[in-house]
């Protein structure tokens, strides 16, 4: 195996080639697996979904229409209509920006979180990481939809504590992988010559450290996603999370469910969306997972 | 060993005394004073809320209010409902014996589906199977618990007919909410058991059963199994975690009168001692629940020795 040692490129770069054979070979094996392509046709299912969703949605999605209350599928409503008449097609694709929102919220707020707390913890030691992990093993002592409810109950429920309740209950889990990471790499040659050459602990938390450790974060990031839609929908099917008329997915489950019997299509439509985008983005985390650390 | 359990129990002690000042300053973070939001549609007599607030003790100090919180909860006592008045214990503890059955019954059924698929699928060694149950792993997986449990309801009570939608009998009334805790949580168990199970059998103890001439099936059972489930105990305390966060939701579908719905409605009235007893019990019983996991993985394989 080649290590490390720099090649002049065309460009004229001096682009370790370790790096460009990494590189490489991390696409191959991401496009030699089934998985990153179903996965990825089901996450660029919900993107285009979600920003076109104004342009392919028959109705406004909280167009009421009295006359049309609880039709079954048909070309019109090709999911059927609610109680209240309204498009259920429409609602799930509305519903689908809500999803990609929560979504990408709470992994930037969890990753945040985690990277500025676990790099503050592990590289500065002594009080700060004291108080710091003290803190997070105290968040690690509640089950996570408990702190999502304790989140909730803090900032009253709604759509923006939803984002921010899914975002933070991960912190605690990320925040000690990454403080563990830093402390192994704390003693790596390199850390220290740059210690030695007089760089200041934000450049090395930064510059040398961070980057180091961005294949575990990105690898633990991936479940981030599909986890922090399936807690939101959660947390609004109890009624915590978004609130009517929301189109949220979990808000359309919790309007539709009693209506189980004479209408299905009203839970079972925004169930199969949930469904395929946590399976889009679990399948995609996989793959990522497998072509960044491959098995030997 | 007496020496880690005694650090276990200290740290257990002071995990839960930290519990018991966060619960408490559950109260101060919330914006805005929780007895005047009683009052807040309703001109009130100053008087009253006075009177109130003297009632919950929240006119004295704070650092009275916290010891007093401190010995309260220690001698059992959490305080009363802002809403019913009635003690929180009594309100909550129902419900919370409710949540901790549905959890329970859910991992019992977890563990069943879980190492039972895991183990099938290594023992069969069929590719269609094994695949099968891989997808199937992974749909469960990527489902919300909620429209599962929906799923499940219309087939077995709607469609089938087989279970009533309502029951007076309180075991037919937990088959359901089991049924799907158990099933997504058995998902994830039966994941890491076919993996734990597949590593343990390149080991060289194992090719060491085989070569001394017993079956695969005997070395699957009495050698490999008991090694691969050591890693999945640790597992199983999250996992009780997860499901009692997952009972919280899912009770809402079967009308299963757990925490859940008390959470709830003590969220929407800002009934903070409610919330307390709730977040402190809720959490206690996760963290007991772990530590016990942890002295029995310690007691299993006791070539880990964990720092205090």
């Amino acid at each position: 195996m080649i290590t490390g040692f720099v090649v002049k490129s065309e460009s004229g770069s001096n682009e370790p080639l370790r790096n460009r054979v990494r590189a490489s070979s991390f696409w191959r094996r991401l496009l030699a697996n089934p998985a990153a392509w179903l996965g990825g046709f089901l996450m660029l299912l919900l993107i285009t979904t979600a920003l076109s969703a104004p342009v392919i949605a028959f109705y406004p999605y909280d167009k009421i229409n009295p006359t049309q209350s609880l039709q079954p599928p048909s070309w019109q409503h090709p999911f059927g209509t609610d109680k209240l008449g309204r498009d259920m097609f429409s609602r799930v694709v509305f519903g689908a920006q809500l999803a990609l929102q929560i979504g990408l919220v709470a992994l930037v707020i969890a990753l945040g979180g985690g990277l500025v707390i676990g790099l503050a913890s592990g590289y500065l030691k002594g009080w700060t990481d004291g108080v710091l992990m003290g803190l997070m093993d105290l968040m690690l002592s509640f089950p996570p939809v408990l702190l999502a409810l304790i989140i909730t109950y803090v900032l009253g429920p709604g759509f923006g504590s939803l984002m921010l309740a899914v975002g933070l209950s991960p912190v605690p889990g990320l925040a000690r992988l990454v403080r563990g990471q830093v402390l192994s790499l704390s003693a790596k040659d390199y850390v220290l010559a740059a210690q030695a050459i007089g760089a200041s602990p934000s450049r090395i938390m930064l510059r040398t450290i961070l980057p180091n450790i961005l294949t575990p974060v990105i690898v633990l990031g991936t479940v981030l996603f599909p986890e922090a839609i399936l807690a939101g929908a959660g947390l609004s099917f109890i009624g915590l999370g978004a609130q009517p008329p929301s189109p949220d997915w979990g808000v359309l489950l919790l309007d539709g469910r009693t209506y189980l019997v004479e209408a299905p299509w009203l839970v079972n439509f925004p169930g199969l969306a949930i469904l395929l985008v946590v399976l889009g983005s679990n399948l995609s985390g996989t793959a990522l997972r497998e072509a960044l650390s491959p098995k030997p | 060993m007496f020496i880690y359990l005694l650090k276990r129990l200290m740290r257990l002690l002071g995990l839960w005394l930290a519990l018991i000042t966060l619960t408490f300053g559950l109260r101060l973070v919330i914006p805005g004073d929780p007895v005047e939001a009683l009052f807040v549609n309703q001109p009130t007599d100053p008087q009253v809320i006075a009177e109130v607030r003297h009632e919950f003790g929240l006119d004295q100090p704070l650092p009275v209010q916290y010891f007093n919180y401190l010995a309260n909860v220690v001698q059992g006592d959490l305080g009363k409902s802002l809403i019913t008045r009635r003690p929180v214990l009594s309100e909550i503890s129902d419900r919370y014996f409710k949540t901790v059955l549905l959890a329970g019954a859910g991992l019992i059924l977890a563990l069943i589906f879980g190492i039972g698929s895991g183990v099938l699928a290594v023992w069969i060694k069929n590719r269609a199977f094994e695949t099968g149950l891989t997808a199937l792993n992974l749909v469960l997986l990527s489902m919300p618990g909620f429209w599962l449990g929906l799923l499940l309801l219309d087939w077995f009570s709607v469609q089938l007919g087989w279970l009533p939608v309502l029951s007076e009998n309180e075991l037919v009334q937990l088959i359901l909410p089991a049924l799907t805790l158990g099933l997504i949580s058995g998902a994830l168990l039966s994941r890491v058991v076919k993996a734990q199970l597949l590593e343990v059998l390149n080991q060289d103890y194992i090719k060491t059963a085989r070569a001394k001439g017993l079956t695969g099936r005997a070395v699957l059972i009495r050698h490999a199994l008991k090694n691969a489930l050591t890693p999945v105990l640790t597992l199983v305390g999250l996992q009780f975690g997860a499901l009692m966060g997952g009972a919280i939701i899912v009770e809402n579908v079967f009308a299963w009168p757990g925490l859940g719905q008390l959470a709830v409605q003590a969220i929407n009235q800002r009934d903070y001692p409610i919330i307390q007893g709730l977040v402190l019990l809720t959490a206690t019983t996760y963290v007991v629940v772990n530590t016990i996991v942890d002295l029995l993985y310690h007691w299993l394989d006791p070539r880990i020795q964990k720092p205090g």
